[in-house]
């Protein structure tokens, strides 16, 4: 190969970054961003750009760039689209050589892909939509500690969705009082209740004194029902020291689940915890407090799909996922496409759900989806048909508020998923029928019944309120 | 107080048991579901007391790829009647899941 010769000064992007003949590599990383560039900078040169200051670039010729092959090492912005909809901005297509990465590390490539690039000058603002992780990098991390499978086998759950409920007042009961709200809630039907995301260690409660109230409310509640129960026991903390000691004393008193903040936390404690638990046999249940910061400004900031293949690779068990029907409305076609991402082995573009790469997870296992936020039992069949079997739906309000009290509540939510789940079998149309079906099941159950009329019909009908749009929001 | 109802809990078996037992009829079209999902039926039973435990006594064996439901119903009877104080159970085995698609007890013992 002919040598370089050194030149200071500033060179174009584009003369270095910008490859639209190059044909991404099956080992490659692929990104695509949303860029708004500024006034004046074209798009070769802004999508350059992104590429250079994503990997190896900065602003000005360095002489130790001639003491490596940045011809290899280098991000390839190679490919430019129109966004539908929007001329404000476009799609930059970026690979990205898999040497660039450290084995293992969602955190290395998160520095990488969304680290100075956002605060870059010549764009107005940057918006990571998608990435491509090949099969060699998905090998390299450890997953969701358990999986789907494994979890349905330890807790016994087939053939239907799971349901969970997290414990109110979010804040302010006393261990013993918090451990009460959780045994009715299981006795009354549940599988899983769940500590809420602040839910650590203040003052009132202690993290110590919340587990062994919760897990005496736990074995009870399986002892009374025999049925497998489990309390998401939240070992978010200030220090990894303090996060694997309550995980430590979880495993320790019998339980069968901890449950961790993955943003606020951090990616490396989250991927720790995740290979705590794979070694010591416990579910990992994934809250994602801080993800609307990140993800919904349509123009800036990084997708939830990103946010959840981050997720599935560091590790966790079930992730929240929004519940499409609820008080946090996502649109249904974008939360189709990540809930694909969380629990399917590989999922094929699809624009119209806003997935821009084919996806192979290779042999790694799936996460649950958690559909949680101001769902109640009229919204059952919209979910089970949403979310199907291999989902866990969490009734906090519809289990809690209920008149007769949270046995009562639960009960209600297991006896109409139950019979949302027969009736779907039996080859109905859930989301059409939806109210003569939980009617019909309200005659034996007087829980339900009263359920029904505490909550009121809502509707069943999603195309009007439902935007499917061209544009991939 | 007077209109709130105390909630007494029982004990239950997973899938299903929070309604009431199924007729013949509804019984029917689970099973023509779990043959419709390419799932084998196979058929478990045990002791009311020992319902808790993961392993129940597996009735014959896994009945691989069997279509007919009237076959099943058949199977199901039959370790009913050999059996009439246990709980019996079908499953659909998905192989490709590796896990079970389906639960649920179709005889309620006592």
């Amino acid at each position: 190969m002919a040598a370089k010769k050194y030149e200071a000064g500033v060179k174009e992007y584009r003369q270095t970054y910008w490859m639209p003949e190059y044909v991404p590599l099956d080992t490659d990383i692929l990104a695509c961003f949303k860029i708004t560039p500024q006034a004046g900078v074209d798009r070769e040169e802004a999508a350059a750009a992104v590429a250079a200051e994503s990997s190896t670039g900065t602003w000005t010729t360095v002489w130790t760039d001639l003491l490596t092959d940045l011809d290899y090492y280098k991000g390839r912005a190679y490919r430019i689209e129109d966004v539908p909809g929007d001329d404000t901005c476009f799609y930059a297509f970026i690979a990205y050589p898999i040497d660039l990465f450290e084995e293992g590390s969602v955190v290395n490539v998160l520095t990488s892909l969304v680290g100075n690039v956002f605060g870059f000058k010549a764009i107005r603002a940057l918006r990571l939509e998608d990435v491509r992780f090949s099969v060699a990098y998905v090998k390299s991390c450890g997953g969701p500690p358990q999986g789907i499978q494994v979890e349905r086998d330890v807790m016994n759950k087939y053939g239907r969705p799971m349901l969970g409920c997290t414990i109110k007042p979010k804040l302010g009961l006393s261990a013993k009082n918090y451990g009460r709200a959780v045994y009715e809630c299981l006795r009354g039907g549940l599988d899983f209740t769940k500590d809420d995301e602040n839910v650590n260690s203040q003052p009132f409660m202690r993290w110590r004194d919340r587990f062994l109230f919760v897990q005496d409310a736990t074995m009870a509640a399986q002892a009374e029902t025999g049925e497998r129960k489990g309390h998401y026991l939240n070992v978010t903390a200030p220090t990894c020291e303090d996060m694997l000691e309550r995980a430590e004393f979880a495993k320790e008193i019998g339980a069968p689940i901890i449950m961790h903040d993955y943003l606020t936390g951090g990616l490396t404690a989250n991927t720790s915890l995740a290979n705590w638990c794979r070694k010591n046999g416990m579910l990992l249940h994934i809250h994602r407090a801080m993800h609307a910061v990140l993800d919904r400004n349509p123009h800036h900031g990084i997708h939830f799909r990103v946010l959840t293949k981050i997720l599935r690779l560091s590790g966790g068990d079930h992730l929240h996922s929004g519940t499409v029907v609820g008080k946090l409305e996502g649109d249904r076609f974008a939360t189709l496409g990540w809930i694909d991402l969380m629990r399917e082995s590989f999922i094929p573009e699809d624009r119209s759900r806003g997935i821009m790469f084919d996806q192979d997870w290779g042999s790694m296992p799936g996460v649950m989806p958690v559909a949680s936020g101001g769902i109640h039992v009229w919204h059952m069949p919209a979910l089970v048909n949403i979310f199907g079997d291999d989902s866990v739906l969490q009734f906090g309000g519809g289990t809690l508020g209920h008149p007769w009290g949270n046995a009562a509540g639960a009960a209600a939510n297991r006896v109409a998923l139950e019979a949302c789940v027969e009736a779907r079998n039996e080859g109905r149309e859930l989301e059409r029928e939806g109210k003569e079906i939980l009617t019909n099941a309200a005659k034996d159950s007087p829980e339900l019944k009263i359920a029904m009329e505490t909550w009121k019909e809502i509707k069943f009908e999603f195309d009007t309120v439902d935007k499917l749009d061209v544009v991939n929001r | 107080m007077a209109e709130i109802q105390d909630y007494k809990s029982t004990p239950k078996y997973e899938t299903f048991s929070y309604l009431p037992a199924m007729t013949p009829e509804k019984i029917r079209r689970q099973i023509a579901y779990v043959i419709s999902q390419g799932w084998n039926p196979g058929i478990e039973h045990v002791e009311p007391a020992r319902a808790e435990a993961y392993y129940w006594y597996m009735w014959k064996l896994p009945m691989f790829g069997e279509q007919s439901v009237d076959v099943v119903i058949a199977e199901l009877e039959a370790c009913h009647r050999a059996h009439p104080n246990n709980h019996v159970r079908l499953i659909g085995y998905d192989n490709y899941s590796q896990s079970q698609g389906s639960s649920f007890v179709v005889f309620r013992g006592r």
